[in-house]
């Protein structure tokens, strides 16, 4: 569990995290959603320790990621797994090779130890004849897949992905995401999932927290997102004709008793 | 009062190098990758241009030789002196900059905008030591390429002198013996070591504090070779004025 009291952050002067607040649970997908320029990136990147918050608390099962010494960290740093928006694969190296480095990294494990749990993790993912393929020769799609496998090879806590969706094709980006749902109730891990795909959103979205100009503009389930009057989250979701009508019909049975989400 | 932030963030890179060191057994291979690509990769390029130019310096002076009382063998000595003490050294490290800052750069500066520097932060490594380090040790073997750039200048003057029919080959070897001090080697080879640090740190800030996309990595590249060159120009003098004046 993550979680997050208060959190601000600014640039230059400039505020993009203004107090936010929220609690990240375990084994469940939880999605940051907001338009492009709300803070949800600055906010991932200082759950991740990449930014260091200006004011407030990040707790890690209820341990401060402030009051971490160096020995603390690095175990932490080990129990969490990335997947980044353009997969940052190393391109030096082989699929198998990029999903095998943590391990290399981190553990005193022998090279055929190291090779079976990746290729479990390969097969998990369902990445097929690309172990000796260079991150250049795979899709956008595998490139994901690579990313996952990686990034849960070392069997993490906490798994965060940002925009795991953007570039794919929407079958694949669907593909993507109930891997990502899958893996999480798998490993009993807490995910924290950056995205402004309404299709996640509406696919994998256990906890659904909306951030509008560095502050947290609405929180709740996906179930609640139909029925929210919250004007911020409602043109933000429903900003598609198509998820206008889908919201309508949804309400519609809804009143009839016919929903079954 | 910029200039004075980026020298200061510059050496608290150099201090996290030095830090938390990544396991020995992934560091070896980034060592010596960067051999392979850093020293080895640049030993065609060094020699061909150290032939050539050992070859035009030879070429000036039996030019410039009008007075007929001065010795042929002066083509020798020139020849050794030039190469030894300012054109190995610091004329190979300026073309060092361009060929082996501009790559460390972009290399860097690529990991930057592609991400990969903050996933091996997230992964809790110490990404300074983890790029940088290797290109510190695999450019602590430098010299070598120096010393063949000696060589080869010094042979690429004698070939020209020789076979252009400047001098005979007797004299040209009579004057790379005459008044030959050991100690410029010894002084070759100090700014050689620091123009190593130079060429490996200098451009792996400017690709390790990038920001922006693909041109900015372009841009750092320019702003990378421009600024190592005038870290090498300034050293050489510095430790000319200190070691031989």
């Amino acid at each position: 569990m993550i979680e997050v009291e208060n959190i601000t952050k600014s640039f230059d002067g400039t505020q993009v995290l203004k107090g936010i607040s929220t609690v990240f649970e375990k084994g469940k997908t939880n999605l940051i959603i907001g338009q492009s320029g709300s803070g949800k990136t600055v906010f991932l990147k200082c759950l991740l320790g990449l930014f260091q918050a200006d004011s407030g608390k990040i707790l890690f099962e209820g341990k401060r990621l402030k009051k971490m010494n160096l020995k603390e960290r690095t175990i932490l740093r080990q129990e969490m797994g990335m997947v980044f928006q353009g997969s940052a694969l190393f391109d030096s190296m082989t699929v198998e090779e990029n999903i095998m480095f943590p391990m290399q990294m981190f553990t005193q494990k022998g090279d055929e130890e190291i090779r079976d749990r990746v290729n479990s993790v390969i097969k998990r993912v369902n990445l097929i004849n690309a172990n000796d393929k260079l991150p250049d020769e795979i899709s956008g799609g595998m490139k994901k897949r690579v990313a996952i496998a990686r990034a849960i090879v070392m069997n993490p806590k906490y798994l965060f992905c940002d925009e795991p969706n953007s570039g794919l094709d929407p079958k694949t980006a669907i593909i993507i995401d109930n891997l990502i749902k899958e893996i999480t109730e798998e490993y009993n891990i807490t995910t924290v999932i950056n995205t402004h795909d309404m299709n996640s959103v509406m696919e994998i979205g256990e906890k659904i927290v909306f951030l509008k100009n560095g502050l947290k503009a609405w929180e709740g389930t996906k179930k609640d997102i139909f029925n929210t009057d919250n004007e911020a989250v409602t043109n933000f979701v429903y900003s598609s004709d198509l998820f206008k009508k889908v919201r309508e019909v949804y309400l519609k049975d809804d009143q009839t008793g016919t929903t079954s989400a | 009062m910029k200039i004075l932030s980026k020298i200061g963030i510059y050496f608290l890179m150099l201090k996290s190098v030095f830090g938390k060191f990544t396991k020995w057994k992934i560091l070896k291979q980034l060592i010596l990758k960067d051999i392979d690509t850093l020293i080895i990769g640049s030993l065609g390029i060094v020699s061909f241009i150290s032939f050539f130019v050992g070859g035009v310096v030879a070429i000036q002076t039996a030019l410039n030789l009008e007075n007929p009382l001065l010795p042929k063998n002066l083509i020798g000595f020139a020849t050794r002196q030039s190469v030894i003490l300012e054109f190995a050294p610091t004329f190979i490290s300026i073309i060092m900059a361009g060929k082996v800052g501009s790559y460390i750069t972009s290399s860097i500066g690529t990991m930057r905008v592609t991400e990969q520097i903050d996933a091996l932060e997230v992964m809790g490594i110490n990404t300074y030591n983890y790029l940088i380090f290797p290109k510190i040790v695999a450019l602590s073997l430098y010299p070598l390429i120096i010393s063949l750039s000696m060589f080869l200048g010094i042979f690429g003057g004698y070939i020209a002198c020789v076979y252009g029919g400047f001098s005979s080959s007797t004299e040209f070897i009579e004057g790379i013996q005459t008044d030959f001090i050991p100690f410029h080697v010894t002084y070759a080879f100090i700014k050689t070591f620091f123009f190593s640090f130079i060429l490996a740190t200098i451009p792996s800030y400017h690709g390790y504090f990038m920001t922006g996309g693909a041109l900015e990595v372009g841009k750092a590249s320019t702003v990378s070779f421009v600024w190592t060159s005038v870290a090498i120009i300034l050293v050489n003098y510095l430790i000319t004025q200190l070691i031989l004046a």
